[in-house]
């Protein structure tokens, strides 16, 4: 089964950034790691990003999620202007439109899945969220992790670490979900594992960004944009891509992902 | 951020690094405990001073000899001795506000006993002496005026003199030679222990201060004049009778000055206490030392938790903690920590002060201005030593935080 990477051009953009460049001076040197980036992420895409180490990704995403500000160019997510913004604004709408995955996990130690997850709802400025305890259990149970609730991280396989990652980067209900190198710390299994539950998530509506400099992660993506020494260098729609659910399947599934999602059987 | 979710995120890291939590608290506790014993001990001992300068009695007003003057070089006090029997009578008929008057004669001489000889103080005295000094006899009886006006060779022994002369038997009935005079003994003396000074105020003998003049000193000036005024509250008004009635008795004109001093023992207690109040100060003082060793402590740990934890704050950081929500968090775990520390260090100062107290036998009062100072200054360590590594996490570079191995 393949699916179809057509978008309706209609769809609201997301990110859309202008002539963005990062400049770091060291002594006298000024190292430019973005020299004039222009990029458009509409609602509903599912897209990679790809470059070699030292090729400017790394700044590109940290200036996508916020942690970043750009030296010059503009920023607007969804429909707020990020650059110029104050450490305290970035960090709120980091806390409001974005969910983070990284390479490495970043799940605190000791802690269990469910506490994990419903950190980010706590830092929520405006409290929008009342039974924290209960959005963190369906997160979980999204990621079909329904029965790990009380595990802490060390209990849990890496993949199913990365699971309770997304958890976490998808309670908030965020407009887009930054992965920076998700897959970097998995094998080859859990990677097809991880990326079978982004396009199952993207397929449900979710804006995803991935982070890679893997061409197996990229393949799953509908958009590709490369970029290499602070330029982006290609950028193109996968008019056909692949299906991680059907590669698992393939693989012989010995730990297959139980997503539970509301309209399961509609689209099967 | 909810403060329940921020008390019980502090408490979550703090439960899960038990031995380090402990370790550092254990500086705030040793600091708290020894403010807490120190203020008890001080405490204690200036009640301990306080109760043996009541042994003096607080209404005793003691009059003594005043200084001359010869070519503008002040003699010092007793150089110029006016004081008479005289004037003790006097201040016992016209005193108002005196409630006893005694005379006292003081020698030093060498007492011959049935068991050796033994060196004390004879003080010549009337029986209002007894009043005055709050004193009774242990056995026997105590001398009275018609004693004194006869002049009877009759001798009230103090306790250490009655243990020294008469080890082991009772004193009363039998003789003893004072210098070489012979004295029967009326009284042994209750027993009363050190003054304020230090010394011991049983070591002497009273006699009636008839005899004292005629038979063993031989002069007819007094070494002082004790009286005592009928309540503490009557204390300045009596003294100003005492100084008006003897400035009468001994002619003094308008411009001159008085020949004697009035002074009570208020004053001197009062010295005494502000005195150990500086002590019990300065031990509070030294023991808050070890307090602020406990918050270095504190600093300490918390620096290096803030280093061993920078991923978990780059973590935060990315899931949208702003710098304060960091900052706040560390700071609420070194307050948690130097307050649990705090009572902790309050019980073992408590239960330290009971136990010192079971062993010393002073009477030790933990006020609860120390309690509330002490809980109140663990938790002000908390937050002083707390805040530079708090400060320092909320400072983090999220990229940096999250990249740190």
């Amino acid at each position: 089964m393949t699916v179809s990477g057509a978008l309706a051009p209609a769809a609201h953009p997301v990110i859309e950034i202008a002539g963005v460049q990062k400049v770091y001076v060291m002594g006298t040197n000024s190292v430019f790691a973005l020299r004039g980036v222009d990029l458009t992420v509409r609602a509903g895409e599912l897209l990679c990003i790809m470059g070699s180490s030292g090729s400017g990704k790394s700044t590109l995403m940290n200036i996508l999620g916020c942690l970043d500000v750009p030296t010059e160019g503009r920023y607007v997510l969804d429909g707020v202007r990020v650059d110029g913004l104050s450490r305290n604004a970035l960090a709120d709408l980091r806390n409001e439109k974005l969910g983070f995955v990284f390479q490495g996990f970043n799940l605190l130690a000791r802690t269990s899945a469910i506490e994990n997850v419903e950190l980010p709802l706590l830092y929520d400025r405006q409290r929008r969220w009342t039974n924290t305890r209960q959005l963190a259990a369906d997160a979980l149970k999204r990621v079909g992790l329904g029965d790990r609730l009380d595990h802490q991280p060390n209990e849990l396989s890496g993949g199913q670490q990365q699971r309770v990652a997304i958890a976490r980067a998808l309670v908030t209900q965020p407009t887009l979900l930054l992965a920076d190198e998700p897959t970097g710390n998995l094998d080859s299994h859990m990677t097809v594992e991880v990326m079978a539950l982004f396009q199952d998530l993207n397929a449900q509506g979710i804006t995803i960004l991935i982070v890679t400099h893997e061409p197996d992660v990229a393949r799953y993506a509908k958009r590709i944009v490369e970029v290499r020494d602070g330029r982006i260098i290609r950028d193109q729609a996968v008019a056909v891509h692949r299906s991680a659910a059907d590669d698992l399947l393939a693989l012989g599934a010995e730990d297959p992902v139980v997503v539970v999602r509301p309209e399961a059987t509609a689209a099967a | 951020m909810k403060q329940r979710t921020l008390l019980k995120i502090a408490w979550q890291s703090i439960a899960k690094n038990t031995m380090r939590t402990l370790l550092t608290m254990l500086g705030i506790v040793i600091g708290v405990a020894a403010v807490i014993v120190m203020v008890a001990v001080g405490n204690g001992a200036q009640s301990q001073i306080e109760a043996s300068i009541t042994s003096l009695g607080t209404d005793l007003i003691v009059v003594s000899p005043g200084s001359s003057a010869q070519g503008g070089v002040s003699q010092g006090a007793g150089s110029f001795n006016r004081l008479t029997v005289a004037d003790a009578e006097k201040l016992k008929s016209l005193g108002t506000t005196l409630a006893a008057v005694s005379p006292v004669i003081s020698t030093r001489q060498v007492v011959i006993g049935p068991a050796g000889n033994w060196r004390t103080s004879i003080n010549g005295v009337a029986p209002d002496y007894m009043t005055i000094r709050d004193w009774s006899a242990a056995s026997g009886d105590i001398f009275i005026d018609a004693d004194v006006k006869a002049a009877r060779k009759i001798a009230m022994i103090g306790a250490t003199v009655a243990k020294n002369l008469f080890p082991g038997v009772d004193a009363v009935g039998a003789q003893i030679q004072i210098g070489h005079v012979p004295f029967v003994v009326s009284a042994v003396l209750a027993a009363k222990g050190q003054n304020a000074s230090g010394a011991d105020q049983d070591d002497v003998i009273l006699v009636p201060y008839t005899t004292a003049q005629n038979r063993l000193s031989g002069n007819v000036r007094l070494g002082q004049i004790l009286a005592s005024s009928f309540s503490p509250n009557d204390i300045a008004a009596a003294q100003s009778e005492i100084t008006a009635i003897m400035r009468e008795s001994h002619r003094l004109d308008s411009d001159t000055e008085d020949d004697f001093t009035v002074r009570n023992q208020t004053e001197i207690a009062k010295a005494a206490t502000s005195t150990t109040a500086v002590m019990s100060g300065l031990l509070a003082a030294i023991a808050s030392i070890s307090l602020l060793v406990g918050g270095i402590g504190i600093m300490n740990i918390m620096l290096v938790s803030v280093t061993e934890r920078t991923r978990e704050i780059g973590i935060r950081m990315a899931i949208g903690a702003r710098g304060s929500d960091v900052l706040t968090q560390f700071l609420v775990e070194s307050v948690v920590m130097s307050i649990l520390g705090g009572i902790v260090g309050l019980g073992v100062g408590y239960a330290g002060s009971m136990i010192l107290a079971r062993f010393t036998g002073w009477s030790m009062a933990v006020p609860v201005s120390a309690v509330l100072i002490a809980v109140g200054f663990s938790a002000g360590v908390g937050v002083f030593f707390g805040y530079y590594p708090a400060r320092k996490a909320a400072r983090l570079n999220p990229i940096e935080a999250l990249r740190y191995e």
